[in-house]
């Protein structure tokens, strides 16, 4: 815009921008101030604590009766092993759709864009069913198991994944893979060393997507899931809080921060692609 | 090639790995009688090796892992649930009528005048189980119980000892006989213990006896009816109970297929029609409010940030963007610490000012009030990126000409800039609609859809959107489950989750990108 912008504009411009970072900010800094305070308390919490304590820190490793350890060890493993696996089963399904023309090649593109329509979650009870039933023939997979919630999260967003990624894999260009075929290349080797290499960026991205989707949901993990050790984070720390928070804020404030910053890191690695990424997908961060 | 044949066995080495667990799974179904699902593995088993073995399949060897868990996990479940939707399927009726049948006839009753066995007990160490000596108190003849099977002996049965020589038997088999001060400590395990008895069954009746209990219902399957064996009566199948014709009914229920009754319910019952027209439109108002506030904060200050001769842009969207890169189950309970009543920060600044402090979480109002602000808080930023790419878009001709016609700020907004970001962004708008249509999490971390809904007879709360709704109706603890009403209401969030995809497919051309594919 060429308008002419009066400098008390640019003062007021600013001014707007710093009480809005202060409105994003301010719970975060409050809750980072509540885990260094050994009060533990809500009630009159200072923003700035008059004594800094780690305490609350060391309640979350030593605790009996809430193991946030376990819990985020818990959430991490299913949400690594199950995006590492949805990655694997989504590359595979995009190959063919982008590169070759079979029967039934536009019925399953219809197929997937009408399924990823609909959220897993809503199918909760159906799925809590499943493994109820899966429980007497295989009880390594039945309810409350971490495979159960992993293979529910890799089965997912094989949908959405599989879209973008087809998306990715179109704009490879076929010269290099005829190239490859002209000099003996078998259809795997074409696929394990021209196509999966090529489409690593898009591999990174959708495996961070899905590992941060898989690190929050709540609402799968907590029906499949019930004894207090195998229970994911998000689970175990609103079980937590819903008991009594006024006497729990510290130790939250303390597991929250915890639990935020990896996943804070990872977003901050891939933010451009996610926001393109959900441009083409049409999705949006749970 | 060597490396064709390694690649060969280790296929072979995955697909027999595979086969073994699936026969294994098949010979578990077989066992119990699952017929249909064993089906559906047998057909499994047949495509995967055919698939896999056969060298016409090219295509299908890349896509089927794939889909056999979108099949299993996404496709099966919402089929399967809008079968659940037409059943009973819930507390009360978790067994299939077989196992409520067997689990019926399993009751026993005692009759007026019941047969009466005076019984002693014998025991070897801790881990074995009791073994008892009946006699029955009319002819004297002597049975031995071992294990819930009883058997006739005779007083000169070779197991049979009597070591003392006072005419009473005081060993079997190693077993010493129990004093009354024993079969005192050990009554919570005797009273457990039952030995079927022709078609009856033994049960502990006081310290010295056991009588024998009748079956009280035996099942007519030509019929179709439960008889009770005491007096005749007969209970017909009614909506997953046997009931009588004074309208009594058998324990437990059975799963049975219920027709629309579920969705009658939601519509005719005002028990429950009420609160859930009333979940049903603040799931509306939820998702517009969202969409609206968090697209309205997002645009205004991708507008501001939309300035190249502004300093520190970059320094201000990182930190803009920083809620957004929070997984959301921990800022919104840090929200709720922070909305508590009595001692969250909200409120003590509130009272600072010089104002009351607001019943946030105890009022719906207010816990709306403070769902919306949270979800602003989460959303924005999303928008804000977007919106900030949307701008970039726009040919700076477009305001130039606006401004020689003497178009003022308002009007270049109104007129050049919201008119194409909204085209723009429409379909992301949409997609956020129904994403905030289903938003579980913010909802139920926040306050679990409370505060509750006066008179609702069931688990409504006034902040529960439909989709929180109908988890409260499957697993709130306390209140049983309603599989199949939550069925039903979730069958009603397909439908708008796919009217508003189709029309946001329409406004995209998703359905041409598919048939571009041709």
């Amino acid at each position: 815009m060429n308008n002419y912008t009066p400098t008390w504009m640019k003062i007021a411009k600013h001014a707007v921008i710093w009480l809005m970072i202060a409105f994003c900010m301010f719970p975060i800094l409050w809750a980072l101030s509540a885990s260094f305070n050994p009060a533990n308390t809500l009630v009159g919490q200072p923003l700035i604590p008059e004594r800094i304590s780690f305490s609350n820190y060391e309640t979350l490793f030593t605790s009996q009766q809430h193991p946030f350890a376990t819990w985020l060890i818990n959430s991490v493993k299913i949400a690594l092993i199950a995006s590492f696996g949805s990655v694997a089963l989504t590359t595979l399904a995009a190959y063919p759709f982008s590169r070759f023309n079979f029967w039934g090649r536009r019925n399953g593109l219809f197929m997937i864009l009408l399924v990823q329509v609909f959220p897993q979650m809503l199918a909760m009870v159906a799925i809590y069913l499943l493994f109820l039933n899966v429980q007497t023939i295989f009880p390594a997979i039945g309810i409350n198991t971490h495979p159960a919630v992993i293979i529910t999260y890799m089965g997912g967003a094989i949908g959405v994944n599989t879209w973008l990624m087809k998306g990715y894999m179109d704009t490879i260009p076929r010269s290099i893979e005829d190239a490859a075929f002209i000099d003996g290349a078998s259809g795997f080797q074409i696929f394990y060393r021209i196509i999966l290499p090529l489409s690593k960026p898009i591999l990174g991205v959708i495996f961070v997507i899905q590992f941060i989707g898989s690190y929050s949901e709540y609402v799968l993990a907590r029906v499949l899931l019930n004894s207090t050790d195998r229970l994911t984070l998000a689970v175990g720390l609103h079980l937590f809080v819903a008991e009594d928070y006024g006497g729990r804020w510290g130790v939250f404030s303390a597991a929250a921060m915890l639990g935020a910053i990896p996943i804070i890191i990872l977003f901050m690695l891939v933010q451009d692609h996610i926001v393109t990424g959900f441009l083409s997908g049409g999705g949006v961060k749970g | 090639m060597a490396s064709f044949d390694k690649k060969h066995i280790l296929k072979i080495a995955l697909l027999a790995i595979f086969n073994a667990l699936a026969v294994w799974s098949a010979i578990i179904l077989f066992v119990q009688r699952n017929y249909p699902i064993l089906a559906v593995l047998v057909v499994g088993i047949i495509i995967i090796n055919y698939v896999y073995l056969s060298s016409k399949t090219y295509p299908a060897k890349y896509i089927l892992p794939g889909t056999v868990f979108m099949i299993l996990l996404v496709v099966f479940p919402l089929l399967y649930t809008v079968y659940i939707s037409f059943t009973n399927y819930g507390t009360g009726h978790i067994l299939n009528k077989e196992q409520a049948i067997s689990r019926i006839e399993a009751q026993y009753y005692r009759p007026e005048d019941p047969r009466e066995f005076d019984f002693k007990a014998f025991k070897q160490d801790e881990i074995e189980e009791l073994k008892l000596l009946f006699e029955d108190q009319e002819d004297g003849r002597l049975f031995l119980g071992i294990e819930g099977e009883i058997e006739e002996v005779t007083r000169e049965d070779e197991r049979l000892l009597d070591t003392t020589g006072d005419g009473e038997i005081d060993e079997i088999n190693g077993n010493q006989r129990l004093e009354r001060a024993d079969i005192i400590q050990n009554v919570a395990v005797i009273e457990q213990m039952r030995f079927s008895y022709n078609d009856s069954e033994m049960r502990m009746r006081d310290l010295n006896s056991f009588a024998l209990y009748r079956p009280a219902f035996e099942y007519d399957e030509a019929r179709d009816v439960m008889v009770d064996l005491r007096t005749n009566e007969e209970y017909r199948p009614v909506e997953g109970r046997f009931t009588n014709d004074e309208g009594e009914r058998l324990s437990p229920g059975f799963r049975t297929y219920l027709g629309w009754d579920n969705y009658q319910e939601l519509i005719t019952d005002p028990r429950v029609s009420r609160p859930f027209l009333r979940v049903f439109v603040w799931t509306f108002q939820w998702a517009l409010l969202s969409v609206i506030t968090t697209f309205g904060l997002g645009l205004f200050l991708a507008i501001l940030l939309n300035d190249q001769s502004m300093k520190l842009v970059k320094l201000y969207r990182v930190l803009l963007i920083l809620p957004y890169a929070i997984p959301a189950f921990i800022s919104v309970l840090i929200w709720r610490g922070m909305f508590n009543p009595t001692v969250g920060i909200v409120n003590r600044m509130l009272v600072n000012f010089g104002l009351s402090s607001i019943p946030w979480l105890h009022n719906i109002f207010w816990t709306r009030v403070a769902l919306v602000l949270v979800n602003l808080w989460l959303g924005f930023p999303y928008m804000m990126l977007l919106s900030m790419g949307a701008l970039q878009s726009i040919s700076g001709n477009l305001y130039e000409a606006a401004i020689i016609d003497g178009a003022s700020r308002w009007q270049q907004f109104r007129y050049i800039t919201l008119p194409l970001v909204l085209v723009a962004l429409g379909p992301l708008l949409i997609a956020s609609f129904a994403f905030n249509f289903n938003n579980f999490n913010v909802i139920y971390l926040f306050n679990e859809g409370r505060p509750a809904i006066a008179g609702a007879q069931t688990p409504a709360g006034g902040t529960d959107i439909l989709i929180s709704y109908t988890y409260r109706l499957s697993f709130e603890a306390g209140r049983g489950s309603d599989f199949g009403l939550a069925a039903a209401v979730t069958m009603l969030i397909f439908f708008i989750t796919a009217a508003v995809t189709w029309f946001n497919f329409k406004f995209t051309g998703a359905l041409e990108e598919v048939k571009e594919n041709e």
